[in-house]
């Protein structure tokens, strides 16, 4: 017998979050993950800010910024950044279509040409950064 | 094929024991029986006492939603035989407070799903004589994926945010709002959007997106959450930023 039980009085049970539930599913892991890729997206985007700092400085300043940016243990970490960037930049735009349903002449467009539409929207401004950065 | 399998259900009798507890059932294997009819042989031959709901026993209802080795599924159109052999797990939904067994209290959402307005809100309402509100299939089609919708909470169980947040309004309540706003009878969706907008409305989602691979009839919540967040931030944008767009 529960001897906290009352009749005709209900008692829920409510079980508890565990603090791994995101290693519950796959999906839940997966999810994560990408959350956590957010972290390298705000660490580039601090990164660029210190660059134009730098620039902004003096030439030895600047200098010593670059050859720290060359050092093999940023470069590494810069591979790993990178990666994430690709990996959050990719499920973002193929995420597009569920939040966006664009018509035209009447009939929906379908949802791979919206996730074209934007990675060709993203290829033209990383061209054109591109093309500015090195280029002129 | 086996002849028998093993249904390891939850209990949870709150006069007799403080939590949950397992208990197992060792029940004929038949390739044309779901969970729902495993259940049923239980209460009918085995243990009178397990505790479930059930009605339509088609996926129309929405009653017997349960975790079924882990997974929210309806039990009515899960096969034993979809399931990988040995014994089946059979739980509540996750996320939901456990009044008896396998049955959970649906309150919270009741009283959600209500703050969402999810009738046709109307201004001014016409004359009878003048008619019903015509609507073209065109007109149908914009709504008509939301309406699958059977408040069957296995989006919510699915949904880690609203275990982890219960105040968060859920997917089906969302789902259910963009049933109506997308309605061309409807006139309600700023004042649904008054009350999504908020905190524990579409942007307490982060979109893990298992709302919509658990749903049994297609509904997409999650992009109904997306789609929502768009049009808040275009409202925004009209309204605050562009002193024109005010409404």
């Amino acid at each position: 017998m529960n001897p906290d039980y009352r009749p005709y009085h209900p008692k829920w049970h409510r079980t508890p979050i565990p603090i791994f539930w995101w290693v519950r599913k796959r999906a839940y892991l997966k999810f994560t993950a990408r959350e956590l890729t957010s972290l390298f997206v705000a660490y580039s985007a601090v990164l660029l800010m210190v660059h134009v700092r730098a620039a902004g400085g003096s030439e030895e300043a600047y200098e010593r910024f670059i050859s720290w940016l060359q050092s093999p243990l940023v470069v590494a970490l810069h591979v790993v950044v990178f990666i994430a960037l690709l990996c959050h930049t990719v499920t973002w735009l193929n995420l597009a279509p569920k939040a966006m349903v664009i018509r035209l002449g009447g009939r929906r467009l379908p949802d791979a040409a919206i996730v074209l539409g934007h990675y060709a929207a993203w290829l033209s401004v990383s061209g054109l950064l591109a093309w500015v950065l090195v280029g002129t | 094929m086996p002849d028998t399998v093993t249904l390891e259900v939850q209990r949870y009798r709150p006069e007799e024991e403080t939590g949950p507890a397992w208990q197992r059932y060792e029940v004929p294997f038949r390739p044309e029986w779901m969970v729902l009819d495993a259940l049923n042989y239980i209460k009918d031959h085995l243990d009178g006492t397990l505790s479930y709901r059930w009605a339509c026993r088609m996926g129309v209802c929405g009653s017997c939603g349960m975790l079924v080795n882990g997974e929210p599924v309806l039990t009515c159109a899960t096969y034993l035989e979809e399931l990988p052999h040995g014994s089946i797990r059979v739980e509540p939904l996750r996320g939901f407070p456990v009044i008896r067994d396998l049955i959970f209290d649906l309150t919270d959402f009741l009283n959600k799903l209500k703050r969402v307005s999810p009738w046709l809100v109307r201004k001014k309402e016409q004359p009878v004589a003048d008619g019903e509100y015509r609507q073209t299939p065109d007109q149908l089609a914009e709504y008509k994926q939301y309406s699958m919708c059977i408040n069957c909470m296995l989006c919510y169980s699915a949904c880690p945010i609203y275990e982890l947040e219960p105040e968060f309004i859920g997917p089906a309540a969302i789902a259910l709002a963009q049933r109506y706003n997308h309605d061309s009878r409807d006139e309600g969706v700023q004042a649904r959007m008054d009350v999504l907008s908020q905190h524990d409305g579409i942007w307490a989602c982060t979109f893990v997106g298992e709302c919509s691979a658990v749903c049994p009839t297609n509904v997409d919540p999650a992009a109904a959450i997306q789609r929502y967040k768009l049009s808040a931030t275009l409202d925004w944008v009209k309204s605050t930023v562009l002193p024109w767009g005010k409404r």
